[in-house]
């Protein structure tokens, strides 16, 4: 008989404590966490959109992005939107309580490949989150990068995260559209759906890269909208969301083709994704 | 050079009996006491008679992947200082016996190697089923029972594969004919044992022979990668062949490539363990996403799924492996007698015309 402590187990959360709790929309929470282990703290790596498996231990793990940036390493900060059984748990959690952390999974953005180029961020609802990450990244790293431009747009405008942030963005150079479905009393910025805003916008395709992540249908839309701008497929950037349940590229869930977006993704060009389907 | 042994039908239940002393032991058998049939792969024990003249209905997956399996410990607590707090200690400790697989045959065999690829060649490594891997031994039956079903060498097999085996185990008058394959299967079947004849020598090699010749099946694989491709989105084809589909799953779970799981916690006064547990592809709960969006909303999209995996994403991900091994299990199992062969086959009936 042999009893083996694996060294190196990829399904073995790090403990992580619970540092902070913002209470975004109604059903949307950001926790900022640190990996209570300081030293891996301190070593942590990662790149913007590199997602990790949060575990509260009893109602199982789901996949988050990192939203915080890697330039920010006070803590790791995930937006969680209260949808199943876990999120349920997750918005449950109290500041200094113990979760699981396996971070940092997934490909993650290639900023470096954007340098001195333009930049449109489009998120819809909590889609806002994995811009976020590369956001800030390129606020902290403004002149690297061109002109930035956020298109974010929610149901309404208590639907919107990271109001109380608008501000930084904005001061940080970056051009912020914000808009809501409908007519909201008080609301002074756009209405419409963030497709429809773009059109409007109609930022041009040259030397830009657009970044979209948002619900499906919005996705779907904007993809649409992109093109008729003029963007080309590989100008294109979005970040896929999938069941997923090892995020190691092993229990087969949430593949599109040979492609996991745990693995592969979840950020895909437009031209890798183009004719795949089942997205 | 490897040993050999002879095993004398009337001895073979001796034979294992020893074998089980010195090895965790799986023989094909009837899974129900009281019934002769399903059959899978069970723990032997003393004075088992293991089945050898059929294929068993439940491949030997499980002993490599079972179908639930413990990946993790955890304990919550309260801070007694802070009862705001809740905390948690982990604990992954496994335990891997060593084992011997008797009676297996060379698709059954075959399959684990597509299994290896996904779970082991990185860029992560699943450490529960290498670690059972390295530890598990195969003595292969040499197939001389292939059916209608059964269409192996379609696949890269073959009735007298031996890749993948330890030992083979080669059918002869009267018993079986033992042949170690790799250095770890040497000190197995020592002695008492007895040395096979001159004729049973002989005719060992006419039954592998035999074996290696025989081509079962006549699925023919060349292009169908790429005309699946082509398919994708012909959603009439699709439509077709996914039409008497009852998504059951019978055909995953019986399939020894198949490898797709879920991962699960269960809990009770603040102890739990977290689970792997086979999942299926087949299941339309497999991919809903919480919100309710479902990439793979129907049937038709979960069957074109389950064939792209094992006859396209697979070879193109993984060097031309074929994530099927031509046991012909689902064929057998399903229901409403799908026959993946022919969806298969027929991606390459008019796949081109449109170019």
């Amino acid at each position: 008989m042999r009893v083996n402590k694996f060294l190196n187990n990829p399904y073995l959360p790090q403990l992580a404590t619970v540092q902070e709790i913002i209470q975004e929309t109604a059903n949307i929470r950001t926790l900022r966490v640190s990996l209570d282990d300081k030293e891996k703290m301190r070593e942590f790596v990662f790149r913007p959109g590199q997602v990790g498996q949060l575990s509260v231990f009893g109602a199982g793990e789901s996949t988050f992005v990192i939203n915080s940036p890697p330039t920010r390493k006070d803590y790791l900060q995930f937006s969680v939107m209260r949808t199943g059984e876990v999120t349920q748990r997750i918005h449950q959690l109290n500041a200094g309580d113990q979760i699981g952390l396996r971070a940092p999974l997934g490909n993650g953005f290639r900023y470096e490949d954007m340098k001195g180029h333009d930049i449109l961020f489009i998120g819809g609802g909590i889609g806002m989150a994995p811009l976020r990450t590369l956001l800030l990244y390129m606020i902290d790293n403004r002149r690297d990068y061109g002109d930035i431009m956020v298109l974010y747009g929610a149901r309404s405008p208590k639907d919107l995260c990271y109001t109380y942030e608008f501000q930084e963005w904005k001061a940080g150079g970056v051009n912020l559209v914000l808009t809501v479905d409908s007519e909201f009393p008080g609301w002074k910025e756009r209405v419409g759906f963030v497709p429809t805003v773009l059109s409007e916008e109609s930022p041009s395709p040259h030397n830009r890269i657009a970044v979209v992540c948002g619900p499906p249908i919005m996705i779907k839309f904007v993809l649409f909208g992109l093109k008729e701008l003029g963007f080309e497929d590989h100008q294109i950037l979005t970040t896929l969301e999938k069941r997923m349940k090892c995020g190691i590229g092993i229990c087969g869930r949430c593949n599109t083709g040979s492609r996991y977006v745990c693995l592969d993704g979840p950020v895909f060009s437009y031209e890798q994704i183009k004719g795949m389907g089942e997205l | 050079m490897a040993g050999k042994i002879f095993i004398a039908i009337d001895r073979l239940t001796s034979t294992l009996d020893k074998l089980s002393a010195k090895i965790d032991l799986w023989v094909p058998a009837p899974l129900q006491t009281d019934k002769s049939e399903p059959t899978g792969f069970v723990p032997y024990h003393a004075g088992m008679v293991p089945i050898l003249d059929r294929q068993s209905t439940l491949p030997p997956k499980k002993i490599l992947l079972p179908q639930v399996e413990t990946l993790l410990r955890f304990e919550c607590r309260k801070d007694p200082q802070n009862p705001l707090k809740g905390s948690v200690s982990l604990d992954d400790k496994m335990e891997v016996r060593p084992a011997l697989v008797f009676g297996a045959r060379p698709c059954d065999v075959k399959a684990f190697l597509a299994i290896d690829r996904v779970f082991t060649s990185g860029p992560y490594v699943d450490p529960y089923y290498l670690e059972r891997r390295q530890n598990t031994l195969f003595a292969t039956l040499i197939c001389r029972q292939a059916d209608e079903a059964c269409f192996c060498s379609s696949v890269g097999c073959g009735p007298a594969d031996t890749e993948g085996s330890d030992f083979r185990v080669i059918p002869v008058d009267g018993g079986y004919l033992v042949d170690a394959l790799t250095e770890k299967a040497q000190s197995l079947f020592d002695s008492p044992a007895d040395t096979p004849t001159q004729d049973q020598e002989v005719q060992a090699s006419q039954v592998v022979e035999e074996a290696s010749n025989n081509r079962v099946g006549d699925l023919d694989l060349e292009g169908s990668a790429a005309a699946f491709r082509k398919r994708f989105e012909d959603n009439d084809y699709w439509q077709e062949m996914a039409a008497p589909c009852l998504s059951c799953a019978i055909c995953t779970h019986v399939c020894p490539t198949c490898y797709c799981f879920t991962i699960t916690d269960e809990i009770e006064n603040l102890r739990g363990e977290r689970l792997r547990s086979w999942d299926s592809c087949m299941f339309y709960q497999y991919t809903l996403e919480a919100s309710g969006h479902n990439p793979r909303p129907s049937k038709l999209n979960r069957y074109r799924n389950r064939v792209g995996h094992k006859f396209s994403y697979m070879p193109e991900k993984y060097d031309g492996l074929i994530g099927c091994c031509g046991c012909g299990r689902c064929i057998r199992s399903c229901p409403v007698s799908m026959d993946i062969r022919q969806i298969v086959g027929r991606l390459k009936e008019n796949a081109f015309e449109s170019e």
